[in-house]
């Protein structure tokens, strides 16, 4: 019962007043972003880094958290509106949402949207309350081979999962990996990569080449291929929630839930796989077949609850192991980084009333939402109307301004623009920048435990594989793989299927 | 000679619209109907959407006034648009329509309106919405 005694603690923090303003902020700013294509979670959660410096660790961690679950909130609304997917976890509930809006039906998939993820977002953060803990005593006592073995599987499943082909995938993952390199060797005190440079010598600021990439590369991306004219928004109309759609919706609701959280648990590509795969579970599970296509309810409320249940399911290996599996996870671990504090086994008994603080902050945060996001939904559409070069200006400008106040020099300028030309680069090839992200973050935790391992076993690289908990990774990393590319050509066939079912095909752009 | 109408999907559009057709019976002389868009946002309120459009056509087949309805995207502002094609045809007149809008809003907004009554070289028949022209 500890665990609950600390999680109550932590709600007793989290209603401080100071903490439900950065809590509202957070779930405001959240869904704000996620209504706006083309702008996600991770860029929004990277720009804000260098500004919450000054915050106290666990105000800062309440507001990321808050814009992490707002942006799977907001996504939806645009998807259903607007045809065009808001973040990349909605692009399945524009299919459905988009086709019940335009039958008169918006309203009750919004209301579905928004109770489910409210629903299945509670019973996540629930899953990971009691998960959370278990897995990080079970952590604590693994080895540095154990963790080499770890961050293997998340490094190969993460460039396996995002992106079009493993190849690019891992192709993006060696970009971050040698930007993590660049520096002074730790041990040896070897300059690495640096060129003489003294700019170099101290490494790359892991903010400016977070904010580079997502920020910066974003907007040149968009900014090159703008497409010109307004897109037709549906009204609002019909009824909030019949109870017909209620009957309809609460076992969706609940499926989301369970199919959503174990996929963000295992680094298996994050929230968009399991939509995909809640959305054709409903649609072999649906009494209602013939309506796919054409506006069923529960092609919404399964994958906006599938979407929701895996952004907590994310949480649990970011926590306890210190394992980012999406690109807003990886950002997250740099702001724990930017304390001084590293995710990972020993986070639960060092900063405990930290890490019980944030989970209550996501029941908080899933409330609020809930309370702002169907009311205010007219507020939110009203975002859409801001002209698009606006934006991009003032998220290049907020860009440098950060960057600039991390270090305060002109050489972390240069570098946000030329990380920025590169992620730019990155997008307009097909590469995907979430691997690289990992990578960078990842590689330097990969190197130190390597070698750690090398240190202990005297050179014997056999250490890494003999661990039993290192094994059984290696095998589950094969398990993984072979499920991953399973249900990724699940996603791409549901995907075709449904693009050939359609007149007009989804608009996707800059789903980062 | 022409006249111009700047058309937009809401009361004082339609107001400017009827207004126009009248203006073009008593003067027998051709409209020019023209909805615009920067079409740099997302979602634009004063592009008219296709049903909004084909009621606009409906209205002027009616009317029997010879009429040209065209809609444009472009980098360029509806009240540039208006007057650009204004000097274009050599109107005779052009027809907007004006909205109700606190001080505040004008100056954060600014107002095409006004621009296009300081810039046009043309007579500008400005027309606010009545209670016939449905809700805003």
């Amino acid at each position: 019962m500890g665990d609950i005694g600390l999680l109550m603690d932590g709600f007793a923090a989290v209603i401080q007043p100071l903490y439900l303003l950065y809590a509202l902020i957070g779930v405001t700013v959240g869904t704000a972003v996620g209504v706006l294509p083309g702008i996600g979670p991770a860029m929004t959660v990277a720009l804000l880094l260098p500004l919450t410096y000054s915050l106290e660790p666990a105000a800062a961690l309440i507001l990321f958290a808050g814009i992490y679950y707002g942006g799977m909130y907001g996504g939806s609304t645009t998807s259903i509106l607007l045809n065009t997917p808001g973040e990349a976890a909605s692009i399945v509930t524009a299919l459905e949402g988009n086709a019940m809006a335009r039958a008169g039906r918006g309203a009750s998939a919004l209301a579905t949207a928004a109770i489910g993820s409210f629903v299945a977002g509670t019973i996540a953060t629930i899953a990971l309350t009691f998960l959370a803990p278990a897995v990080a005593d079970l952590a604590v006592q693994l080895g540095p081979q154990d963790f080499v073995a770890l961050t293997v599987l998340a490094f190969l499943t993460v460039a396996a999962m995002f992106g079009a082909s493993p190849a690019r995938g891992i192709a993006a993952l060696a970009v971050g990996l040698l930007l993590a390199m660049i520096g002074t060797d730790s041990l040896t005190g070897q300059q690495r990569f640096t060129f003489g440079l003294p700019a170099l010598a101290d490494g790359i600021d892991v903010v400016v080449v977070a904010v580079g990439i997502f920020a910066v590369g974003e907007a040149l991306y968009v900014a090159s291929r703008m497409r010109k004219g307004p897109l037709p928004l549906v009204p609002v109309g019909g009824s909030w929630m019949s109870r017909e759609d209620l009957r309809r919706s609460w076992k969706p609701w609940l499926r989301g839930a369970a199919v959503g959280f174990p996929i963000g648990t295992i680094p298996a590509g994050g929230a968009d796989v399991a939509t995909f795969l809640s959305y054709s579970m409903e649609r072999k599970l649906s009494k209602h077949k013939e309506e796919f296509g054409h506006g069923a309810i529960e092609g919404v409320a399964g994958p906006e609850s599938a979407n929701n249940a895996a952004a907590a399911g994310v949480l649990v290996p970011l926590l306890t192991l210190g394992l980012p599996t999406s690109a807003t996870a990886a950002i997250i671990i740099v702001a724990f980084q930017s304390y001084g504090i590293q995710p990972g086994p020993l986070l639960f008994e060092q900063e405990s009333s930290l890490v019980w603080t944030l989970i209550a902050s996501l029941y908080i945060g899933n409330l609020l939402l809930l309370v702002l996001n169907l009311p205010l939904v007219g507020i939110w559409v009203k975002l859409l109307q801001i002209p698009r070069p606006y934006l991009y200006a003032g998220i290049l400008t907020f860009a440098a301004l950060g960057s600039y106040a991390v270090g305060a020099s002109t050489a972390d300028m240069m570098l946000l623009f030329a990380v920025g030309v590169l992620g730019w680069g990155m997008r307009q090839f097909g590469f995907p920048v979430a691997p690289a992200v990992v990578g960078l973050i990842l590689g330097p935790i990969a190197e130190e435990q390597l070698r750690r391992t090398l240190a202990i076993s005297q050179g014997d690289p056999s250490a890494l594989v003999t661990s039993p908990f290192a094994a059984a990774v290696y095998t589950l990393l094969l398990v993984f793989l072979a499920v991953g590319i399973y249900l990724k050509r699940r996603q791409v066939r549901t995907e075709q299927e449904l693009l050939r079912s359609r007149s007009e095909p989804v608009i996707q752009e800059g789903t980062s | 000679m022409t006249i111009v109408v700047g058309y937009v999907p809401k009361p004082e559009g339609r107001a400017a619209l009827r207004a126009a057709v009248e203006e073009a019976d008593l003067r027998d002389q051709p409209l020019y109907v023209l909805n615009t868009s920067r079409g740099d946002a997302y979602v634009d309120p004063t592009f008219a959407p296709a049903e909004d459009l084909a009621e606009v056509r409906r209205i002027l087949e009616e009317s029997g006034v010879p009429f040209e309805l065209e809609q444009r995207v472009g980098g360029r502002d509806g009240a540039d648009e208006v007057v650009a094609a204004a000097d274009r045809l050599g109107a005779s007149l052009i027809v907007i329509g004006l909205r109700r809008r606190t001080a505040t809003g004008k100056l954060i907004f600014g107002s095409a309106a006004q621009r296009i009554l300081l810039d046009a070289s043309c007579q500008v028949l400005a027309v606010k919405a009545g209670e016939a022209d449905g809700p805003g």
